[in-house]
C-alpha cells in the first residue's frame, strides 16, 4: 500500500511537470512572467453570450415540454392534483401494473386507495434489492425540475425520487411533475443544482424520454436498459 | 478491443482503397452518415444562440489547457472530498495496472463496462483479458463488436459496419438464440435480456467520463441506452477513466457543453440519460469511486501550441458526419480509435510522428473545411491539419539523415522555390514546359506523368500550360 502511494505520487508529480514543461513554466525569465500571465487566464470571465433565462411564460413551458416528451414517445397526461389517485390507478390498470414501487417520501395522498388492488413496494426501513426491483412492475415518482427547451426530466434523489436504482430498475416510470417544476432552458436547470451540487452533492439524473438505441443500422429502437415505458402526469 | 493502439499499422493510404471496394460499408455509412448530418443540421438551426454556446465552449476549453495542472489538483481535491479516490497514470500500462489491480484486490474476474473511447484507447480490455478478467461491454454496438471479435469503426455508432443480418447470426451464434429474426426491436430485446442479468449481479462497473467538474468533483457520463446508468449505479464499485482533458472549471460550465453535445453528437435535443455523480453517496449507488487520470500522450499534445486546441474535443462525432474522406472510408481505414477529422489530427500528436501509420493520417483530408464548421467547440482542424503536414515533412527530414536531404522531393521543392521566385526563370520555365509537355499530352490534359512525378497526376489530370499565357498576351497588346 506504502509502495502504491509512491507509485501514485511520481506519476501525479510527473504528470504535472510534463504540463508545466508543456505550457512552458520551465524557462527563466520570460517564462516566469509567462506563468502569471497564464494564472491570470484562469480569472477571465467566459463571455457568455448565449441565453441564461427563457422569456417564456408558465403556460408556453408547460406547452413546449409536452410537444417535447410526446415527441419522445413517452405518454402524458394533464390532470389536477386531485385526480392523481384515480389517474395513477388508470395508468396502472391499463399497464397491468400490479406491484409499484413507492420512494421514500412520496405524497400519499398521490396513492390509490386499497380498491385499486395495487401492492407498494416501499424502499424504507429496508432497502428493496435488485431482484425485488426487477420483479416490480412500475416506479411512481415527482421530479426536481423538468426542462421545456427538451423534454427533461432531472431528478436529483431528492424526497419522493427515491435512491437511483428506483427509477432505473423497473420497466415503467411514473413520472409527476408539478406545472410550476417546468423551466424553460437548460442553463435554468443547471443554475437551480447548483447549490444542490455542492451542498449535498447529490447524484443527478436527466431523462429525456425512454431509452434509446440506433445502434442497429440506425434504426431508433425505443426502450434497452432503463425503464422501457415513461408516462409524465403534469398536475 | 483495441488492437489498433498495439503493433505496427499501416498508413492510411495503403488500407482506404480496399475499404472504398467494400460496397456494403460504403451504403451503410453513406445512409447513416447523411441521416445524422441532416438531423443534426435540424436541432442546430433551433438554438438561436448556436454561435455564442460554441464560442464559450471554446473559451472553457482554452482556460483548461493553459491551467490544466491548476484544475486537476482542485479536481483531486474535490473527489477526494466527496468520497471518491484518484489514481494519476502516466500512459495506457500505467492506467491498466491500476485497474486491474483495484479489481483483483475485490477478488473479482467479471466487470460491466459501458462504451468508452479512452479505455479503448489504452486496450484496457486485452489487458484484463490477460489476467482472466473479462470486461462485458454493455452498449449494444460495442456488445455486437466484441462479441464478433471485431473493431468498433465510428465514435458513436461502432457497429455502423454491420448490418442487422450480420448482426442476427452473430446472436443466433454466441446468445444461443437459433429463432432470432433481424428485426432490430428483437435483436435489442435478446441483448436486454442478456445484459440485464449481468448489470443486477455486477460488482464491479467501469467507465469513462465526458466531463469532469474541478470545482465540485462531479463526473458526467452521457448515453442513449440505459446501460451508463446501470453500470454506474447499480455495482458497489465503479472506477471512471478521465482523460486530463476532459475537465471543466465550474458547474456552470456544465450547461454549455450539455447544450454542445448532445446536438452535435446524436442530432438529439438532449440524449435519453445523463448522470452526474459526485464522488459517493450514502446509500445510493457504488459506496467506493475510482477516478483515474490518464495522460498517455496529452500532455504531449499541450506541448504543441499551434495543435493544442485538438485537446478541446468533447468527442461528438459531428465532424466524422460530414467528412467526404471518412464518408467513404469509413473508421477502420484510420488505424486508431480515433477516426475522421478529429483522429486525424489527435492520433498523430499522441502517438507522435514517429509512428508511421498515425504520421500519414494529417494527409487523409481534402482541407474542405466541413469539420470546422460544425465543430462545437471551433477547433480549426484543416488548421491543424496544415501544422501536422508540416512537422511530418520536418520530423522526416530531421529523422532521415543524408537520405532525407537529398530526398528529390525536397530538392524538387527547392528547385521550384528558386525558379519561381525570379520573374525570367519563371518565364523561361513555362516555355520549357510548353515544349516538354507535349509528349504527355492527351485530349488538351496531362493525364500521365512518369516515374516521381506520376504522384501528381494518379488520382486528377493536370491543365497543361497554355498556348499563350496572360504576361505575353499583355505584352502583345500595344
Amino acid at each position: 500500500m506504502v509502495e502504491d502511494t509512491v507509485m501514485n505520487n511520481t506519476a501525479k508529480e510527473a504528470i504535472l511537470q510534463r504540463i508545466r514543461a508543456a505550457l512552458g513554466d520551465e524557462q527563466t525569465g520570460w517564462g516566469a512572467r509567462k506563468k502569471s500571465a497564464r494564472e491570470d487566464t484562469r480569472n477571465l470571465k467566459t463571455e457568455r453570450g448565449y441565453r441564461t433565462h427563457s422569456e417564456m411564460n408558465k403556460q408556453q413551458r408547460v406547452r413546449l415540454f409536452v410537444r417535447h416528451v410526446e415527441e419522445y414517445k413517452a405518454r402524458v397526461s394533464e390532470i389536477s392534483e386531485q385526480e392523481l389517485p384515480q389517474t395513477v390507478a388508470d395508468i396502472c390498470s391499463a399497464e397491468k401494473v400490479e406491484k409499484l414501487v413507492i420512494p421514500p417520501g412520496l405524497d400519499e395522498k398521490w396513492l390509490p386507495g386499497p380498491e385499486s388492488g395495487l401492492t407498494y413496494l416501499s424502499d424504507e426501513p429496508d432497502q428493496l434489492s435488485h431482484d425485488e426491483l426487477d420483479n416490480s412492475d412500475a416506479v411512481l415518482t415527482g421530479c426536481f425540475r423538468a426542462v421545456a427547451q427538451t423534454g427533461t426530466i432531472v431528478l436529483n434523489a431528492g424526497l419522493g425520487q427515491g435512491r437511483r436504482a428506483l427509477t432505473l430498475i423497473p420497466d415503467f416510470h411514473i413520472c409527476v411533475v408539478r406545472r410550476e417544476q417546468v423551466t424553460g432552458i437548460v442553463p435554468e436547470v443547471f443554475w437551480e443544482l447548483e447549490p444542490v451540487i455542492r451542498e449535498e452533492g447529490a447524484p443527478v439524473t436527466f431523462i429525456s424520454g425512454p431509452s434509446a438505441t440506433s445502434d442497429i443500422e440506425l434504426d431508433r429502437v425505443e426502450g434497452v436498459h432503463g425503464p422501457r415505458r415513461l408516462h409524465v402526469v403534469i398536475v | 478491443m483495441a488492437s489498433s493502439q498495439t503493433g505496427i499499422q499501416p498508413p492510411f493510404e495503403k488500407t482506404a482503397r480496399s475499404f472504398l471496394e467494400n460496397t456494403q460499408l460504403r451504403g451503410n455509412l453513406g445512409h447513416a452518415t447523411r441521416t445524422i448530418r441532416d438531423k443534426r443540421q435540424g436541432v442546430v438551426d433551433e438554438m438561436p444562440d448556436w454561435e455564442e454556446l460554441r464560442e464559450a465552449g471554446r473559451q472553457i476549453k482554452q482556460k483548461v489547457m493553459q491551467n490544466l495542472d491548476h484544475y486537476l489538483l482542485q479536481l483531486e481535491e474535490s473527489v477526494t472530498g466527496a468520497g471518491g479516490v484518484v489514481h494519476w497514470a502516466r500512459d495506457a500500462a500505467e492506467a491498466n495496472r491500476i485497474i486491474l489491480d483495484l479489481i483483483k484486490e475485490r477478488g473479482e474476474t467479471e466487470a460491466v463496462k459501458v462504451k468508452s473511447l479512452t479505455t479503448d484507447e489504452i486496450g484496457l480490455n486485452k489487458a484484463l483479458e490477460k489476467e482472466d478478467i473479462l470486461a462485458l461491454e454493455t452498449d449494444l454496438a460495442e456488445l455486437i463488436v466484441q462479441m464478433a471479435g471485431d473493431e468498433p469503426s465510428h465514435i458513436l455508432v461502432p457497429a455502423i459496419h454491420k448490418n442487422r443480418t450480420e448482426i442476427r447470426d452473430l446472436f443466433r451464434e454466441k446468445l444461443g438464440k437459433p429463432d432470432l429474426t433481424d428485426n432490430p426491436a428483437e435483436l435489442t430485446e435478446a441483448a436486454r435480456r442478456y445484459l440485464r442479468k449481468k448489470f443486477l449481479s455486477a460488482n464491479i462497473g467501469i467507465s469513462g467520463s465526458n466531463f469532469a467538474v474541478a470545482e465540485t468533483g462531479t463526473v458526467a457520463v452521457v448515453e442513449s441506452e440505459g446501460n451508463g446508468r446501470m453500470c454506474t449505479t447499480l455495482p458497489q464499485t465503479l472506477i471512471s477513466v478521465l482523460g486530463i482533458e476532459k475537465i471543466i472549471p465550474t458547474w456552470q460550465d456544465l450547461e454549455v457543453f450539455m447544450q454542445l453535445l448532445p446536438r452535435s453528437s446524436t442530432a438529439e435535443r438532449m440524449n435519453p440519460y445523463n448522470t452526474f455523480w459526485t464522488g459517493t453517496t450514502d446509500g445510493d449507488g457504488p459506496q467506493e469511486f475510482h477516478l483515474v487520470l490518464l495522460d498517455n500522450g496529452r500532455t504531449r499534445v499541450l506541448a504543441d501550441p499551434a495543435g493544442r486546441d485538438t485537446l478541446h474535443c468533447i468527442r461528438c462525432s459531428a465532424c466524422l458526419n460530414v467528412c467526404p474522406v471518412y464518408e467513404r472510408t469509413g473508421g477502420h481505414a484510420y488505424h486508431s480509435v480515433y477516426p475522421g477529422p478529429i483522429g486525424a489530427i489527435l492520433t498523430p500528436q499522441l502517438r507522435g510522428l514517429s509512428d508511421k501509420s498515425a504520421a500519414s493520417l494529417p494527409y487523409a483530408s481534402s482541407l474542405c473545411g466541413a469539420c470546422y464548421e460544425v465543430c462545437p467547440v471551433k477547433i480549426n482542424i484543416p488548421e491543424i491539419l496544415v501544422h501536422l503536414r508540416g512537422r511530418v515533412v520536418r520530423h522526416n527530414k530531421s529523422r532521415g539523415g543524408i537520405r532525407g536531404r537529398v530526398n528529390p522531393e525536397r530538392l524538387g521543392m527547392k528547385l521550384l522555390a528558386w525558379t519561381l521566385r525570379s520573374r525570367s526563370r519563371y518565364e523561361r520555365a513555362q516555355k520549357v514546359a510548353r515544349k516538354g509537355q507535349r509528349w504527355f499530352m492527351h485530349d488538351e490534359v496531362i493525364s500521365k506523368l512518369p516515374g516521381m512525378l506520376s504522384g501528381w497526376t494518379d488520382k486528377r489530370d493536370l491543365r497543361p500550360v497554355p498556348e499563350q499565357t496572360f504576361r505575353e498576351w499583355w505584352r502583345t497588346r500595344s
